[in-house]
């Protein structure tokens, strides 16, 4: 009754209000919040001198400089093929394409163990793919980009295509009977329609990078200083029990999900309007 | 550039010509060259095929490479075997957890106008943007030894952390938002005017729920069962974090295959890592069947 007194915008007749929030706001606090904010409780066991040491020593600094980098780079290429996946999807015909289609969610679906090492098998020395390359993939940086590349692919193309089943043709119709060739009218109004889909499935994509473990962890070989992510790095410190060093790195990686969650929902909140306004 | 010269100037001309000469090929005006398609179309598969098809196709093919006596004397391995167990048992847990969770969260959100809702909805969202490490560590913080209830625990001789009830809470946090987040936006958009209706001609609350609100979502509500069984059962690194690895006891499938695989017994790892892929496959398909109805109901909804 305290919920729906204190809560509700307007009266309504539908039962289980209270009940159905009630429920919801408990199990959230139990699953997610209260476990979360332990974290950050944990860190104030650390003096600010302790824990600025425990976040910024050259190792943690590495991964730090892998972790994001890679993630960065491996948004940014999903950015570009991504867009182009989405587009073909959405505007040609072809052989296989409703396969395609449902297989661009493999990453959401299969564990991120045997992406990894399926990864590791196919980019290593003697893989698959691997054997024939002047360089190596499996146990470097690159291979960490490989396994991003990997586990992001599905967001881009997935923000993009909705937008573009939306989009109407008669934009791109003006625009060609005003003169624009095809090229001028991709770049200047369709291109414009999508930035706010493909900003949020970049995010999305970087985000979910950020803090990817299992399908690195077999292909990046974890040399500290070289190949080690953070998330890597919290457990190893975990197995050393020092908790309060991983929980230090841990809160300096959550701080730069939150930040992204906060990216993104501004970024969708922008798309939406967007939208709103072209449809 | 390219288009212009494409364009066909007079209209009426081509279509004269077409009969006397070869076929002349129109192409609209909103769409590309054919070799900018192809190019595209090629660029496109290409890539999938590098980072999907690829990838997917080796689980298989190094899971039959050693034969087929060899792949299932890697699943009838007491300890694969163990792992398999434990991991249906731990999906069979977490994912009716995360299903009450769902509907309850997607009721008050879809049907109540009430202060606060797009903080609660972003707080659903939160495990998806926490590292599964993290979320594994997080409980370790609560439970484990050195943990807020360690000494407790230990005192009343239970575990949660290296046993069954650690491995849950982990499932449970990274499958949180799958139920829910399918459920909100179909149970939004169909509003609340059918179960309104129910009300008024005297349905209790739990009656508008079975016979209204349930028949109009229940494709919607699979589609996020069946994504919220796949992640559970394929989780990684939060698991890890919290399950200790004892072989035998507490190793769920994922787990079992790193540890077979670093003993380089590459052939089991991928023996089990195909039950896993074969697993994603069909969910695929499952999603890709309900996605259809889930579109044709939100149609019907736009088109009342």
């Amino acid at each position: 009754m305290l919920l729906s007194r204190t809560l509700l915008k307007r009266h309504t007749v539908l039962p289980g209000f209270d009940l159905a929030l009630g429920l919801s706001i408990l199990y959230l606090s139990l699953i997610v919040l209260v476990p979360l904010s332990a974290a950050f409780l944990k860190t104030f066991t650390l003096t600010w001198p302790q824990f600025v040491e425990a976040v910024s020593t050259p190792r943690v600094l590495a991964s730090y400089r892998l972790t994001f980098g890679a993630s960065f780079l491996a948004a940014l290429l999903n950015v570009v093929f991504g867009l182009i996946v989405a587009w073909v999807l959405v505007r040609y015909r072809f052989p296989g394409k409703r396969l395609v289609d449902a297989l661009v969610d493999l990453p959401f679906a299969l564990p991120t163990a045997v992406a990894g090492i399926a990864l590791t098998a196919i980019w290593a020395q003697n893989g698959s793919l691997g054997q024939y390359l002047p360089f190596k993939v499996s146990y470097t940086p690159l291979g960490v980009w490989v396994a991003l590349v990997f586990i992001g692919l599905p967001f881009v193309v997935r923000t993009v295509q909705p937008v573009l089943e939306d989009l109407s043709r008669e934009l791109e119709e003006a625009a060609a009977t005003l003169g624009a060739s095809r090229w001028q009218t991709v770049r200047l109004v369709v291109l414009p329609i999508l930035m706010p889909a493909l900003l949020t499935g970049f995010a999305l994509a970087f985000a979910r990078a950020l803090g990817e473990y299992g399908s690195v962890i077999f292909i990046a070989g974890n040399m500290p200083m070289i190949s080690e992510i953070t998330p890597l790095l919290i457990i190893t410190k975990l197995e050393q029990y020092d908790y309060a060093g991983a929980t230090a790195i841990a809160v300096v990686m959550l701080v730069a999900s939150f930040a992204m969650l906060l990216t993104i929902n501004l970024l969708q909140a922008w798309a939406r309007r967007r939208q709103g306004g072209v449809a | 550039m390219s288009t212009s010269h494409t364009l066909p100037s007079p209209p009426a001309q081509p279509a004269r010509n077409a009969a006397a000469t070869a076929p002349v090929h129109l192409r609209e005006a909103t769409t590309e060259a054919p070799w900018v398609r192809r190019t595209l179309i090629g660029l496109a598969l290409g890539f999938m095929t590098l980072f999907l098809f690829v990838p997917l196709g080796t689980v298989f093919f190094e899971a039959f490479k050693k034969g087929w006596d060899v792949y299932v004397a890697a699943l009838v391995d007491p300890d694969a075997l163990s792992a398999i167990k434990l991991t249906l048992l731990a999906a069979a847990i977490s994912v009716p957890l995360n299903l009450v969770f769902g509907i309850a969260a997607a009721w008050s959100i879809a049907k109540f106008e009430f202060r606060g809702k797009n903080i609660l909805l972003t707080l659903i969202d939160l495990p998806f943007s926490v590292s599964p490490v993290i979320a594994g560590l997080i409980y370790v913080l609560v439970f484990g030894l050195q943990g807020w209830f360690g000494g407790w625990l230990r005192d009343h001789d239970l575990k949660i952390i290296f046993a069954l009830p650690g491995i849950v809470l982990a499932t449970v946090f990274v499958t949180f938002p799958f139920v829910a987040r399918e459920l909100i936006p179909l149970m939004q958009a169909q509003g609340i005017e059918q179960e309104e209706a129910a009300r008024v001609l005297g349905a209790s609350g739990w009656q508008i729920f079975r016979r209204v609100t349930l028949p109009n979502v229940k494709w919607a509500l699979l589609y996020g069962v069946i994504l919220c069984n796949a992640r559970a059962m394929g989780e990684f690194g939060a698991v890890s974090v919290v399950s200790g690895h004892i072989r035998g006891q507490t190793n769920t499938m994922p787990l079992h295959i790193e540890i077979v695989y670093n003993e380089y017994q590459f052939a089991a790892a991928f023996a089990v890592a195909s039950l896993l892929a074969a697993l994603a496959l069909v969910t695929l398909v499952l999603k890709y069947l309900v996605e259809q109805r889930v579109k044709k109901e939100l149609r019907s909804v736009h088109e009342h």
